[in-house]
């Protein structure tokens, strides 16, 4: 498999606060993957760096063999990049279909064609039933989705996924992870993950990524990170009795 | 949908006779609710829409009278020719002031004060060129007032009213379109997260700076109107801040963001304001100031109690779409 997405000795720092040190993985092209690390690891920064929210210190970053870094937000999304925010950032005065309509006008014509798109989106993730529904209305749970169905209905090759299983019920959690199969398997959509619940990393992800103070410390498949001292290490400390 | 058709075909087929109706004071309040209508929906686009609060719109109803006025008043060109130079320059400046604040990422209330300086700081230059009368004003001579001529822009009072109803009906109906439009998509997600919109692919800037000139070039045309309605420009009215807080109000209080909002907001205050005036009379009552008294404590009840506007919730209890 090729690599979509390479990312070479990224840094971010602000002001003086090392966010990410010198950072480097790459994302195959069909894969999931995952980013795994303690609170404060850089994992949010990693992906707003990649999102173009913030231009990185030093390092760089390639999609499709195009370099992306310092590119705006935007411009990353129009490369094939979608994503999701850790805080959701529903548009809650508009309907739920009008929310995803806005994502989908970026690759259709019309408004006409962006409404089917996205009753097309809404359907995959299970909330046509709510697409007349104001966005202010939805469930926590539902706005997760919503942010999902949005960055889908953009028609990303790469989609970044930012800790969207987090206060989901374990049921609602299996269901979220069965879409994200399906999207990946029957759409070829290649994932990249931040994410808390292990639950759903194991299930999802063909490879795993851990960060720790900025730094890639560990790489692998999931059964290997699992037993990677080094992981364990920077989750339970120093003197953990391994 | 029916019930919508047939409010609004009624609202028309009303305002259509209303002239052989009213007396010749109710077509003048009229014709001022229609261009308070009007030069609020225009406003809307930038903040209903976009959500760019701009406090400073009185800047291109002033660019816009100025431009078609003086173009009049030295030239003797009429205001066919002065409409698109008024649209024109209060596109740019618009566009310009729109550039500074977004390219710079000036947004919220320090883009509210930003508006207000452009408007303020024009309204004293304006003060000081004499080319266009300075500070004692400029008059559009006027030769008569009882046939109509389309040229001049001149004719009976009914001919002002038919114009203002004409440009009120033809920005509803832009408005409708443009809401309808990728356009209104993206202004809304902007007005509602910058961030996320900017996520989905949408270039913040460009369109924002799109709303920017659109309110402009639709405020600058109520200029326009105003300048031979009137026949007389000064600075100090037309720029003053007083006037862009009227612009807003019809909005705030008919609901931003929605299309017949302003139109209704525009409607209740032009009411409520002479009501006000009527009934203190009739009770030959009149402290000075009592009548802003009155009107600032029923604009405070309706933003109090009604914080998205009278229409959002009269549309739900008629049943028609906002």
């Amino acid at each position: 498999m090729t690599a979509l997405l390479q990312v070479r000795a990224l840094a971010k720092s602000f002001r003086g606060l090392k966010a990410v040190v010198n950072a480097s993985f790459e994302v195959d092209d069909g894969s999931i993957s995952a980013l795994i690390g303690p609170n404060g690891a850089g994992k949010t920064t990693l992906f707003n760096l990649i999102a173009g929210v913030h231009a990185p210190d030093s390092g760089t970053i390639h999609f499709q063999g195009r370099p992306i870094h310092g590119l705006r937000p935007d411009q990353v999304c129009a490369a094939g990049i979608g994503r999701t925010f850790q805080l959701v950032k529903p548009f809650l005065a508009m309907s739920v279909l009008d929310n995803v309509i806005v994502g989908a006008l970026r690759v259709e014509p019309g408004v006409a064609a962006a409404r089917r798109a996205a009753l097309d989106v809404l359907d995959k993730l299970g909330l046509a039933a709510r697409a007349a529904d104001p966005a202010a209305a939805l469930t926590l749970s539902d706005h997760r989705r919503l942010e999902v169905a949005r960055a889908l209905a953009t028609r990303p090759r790469l989609l970044l996924l930012d800790e969207v299983m987090a206060g989901l019920r374990p049921t609602e959690c299996d269901r979220l992870v069965e879409v994200f199969r399906g999207l990946n398997r029957s759409d070829g959509v290649t994932i990249l993950l931040i994410e808390h619940v292990m639950r759903a990393v194991m299930a999802l992800a063909h490879h795993i990524g851990v960060l720790d103070r900025g730094q890639i410390v560990a790489r692998g498949t999931p059964e290997e990170v699992v037993r990677n001292p080094a992981v364990l290490q920077c989750y339970l400390g120093e003197d953990a009795d391994v | 949908m029916k019930r919508a058709v047939v409010l609004g075909a009624a609202l028309a087929a009303l305002a259509i006779v209303f002239p052989w109706l009213a007396t010749s004071y109710l077509l003048s309040m009229a014709t001022l609710l229609l261009y308070r209508a009007y030069t609020t929906q225009a406003w809307n686009v930038v903040m209903g829409f976009a959500g760019q609060l701009s406090l400073g719109h009185s800047l291109y109803i002033g660019l816009g009278a100025y431009a078609a006025g003086g173009l009049f008043v030295q030239f003797g060109i009429g205001p066919w020719a002065g409409l698109p130079l008024a649209i024109g320059v209060a596109m740019a400046v618009g566009v310009i002031i729109g550039y500074l604040a977004f390219r710079f990422g000036v947004s919220g209330v320090y883009f509210a004060l930003l508006t207000i300086a452009f408007a303020e700081f024009t309204r004293i230059a304006f003060d000081h060129i004499p080319w266009t009368g300075g500070p004692g004003g400029m008059f559009l001579p006027v030769e008569q007032r009882t046939s109509i001529d389309l040229v001049h822009f001149r004719g009976p009072p009914a001919f002002y009213y038919y114009a203002m109803l004409a440009l009120t009906g033809g920005a509803l109906a832009l408005c409708s379109k443009l809401l309808a439009s990728r356009a209104g998509y993206y202004w809304r997600a902007i007005r509602e997260n910058e961030a996320a919109a900017q996520a989905l692919g949408i270039n913040v800037f460009r369109w924002k700076l799109l709303a920017m000139a659109v309110s402009a070039g639709l405020t600058a045309v109520s200029g326009v109107f105003i300048a031979f309605f009137n026949n007389s420009l000064f600075p100090d009215d037309i720029f003053s801040t007083e006037r862009s807080i009227e612009i807003i109000l019809g909005s705030v209080i008919g609901g931003m963001g929605t299309r017949f909002g302003p139109i209704l907001g525009a409607a209740v205050l032009t009411v409520l304001s002479e009501a006000i005036t009527e009934a203190l009379a009739a009770l030959h009552w009149n402290p000075p100031g009592s009548k802003q008294i009155i009107y600032g404590v029923v604009l405070l009840a309706v933003v109090m109690f009604l914080p998205h506007g009278i229409w959002p919730p009269l549309a739900r209890r008629l049943g028609v779409a906002r």
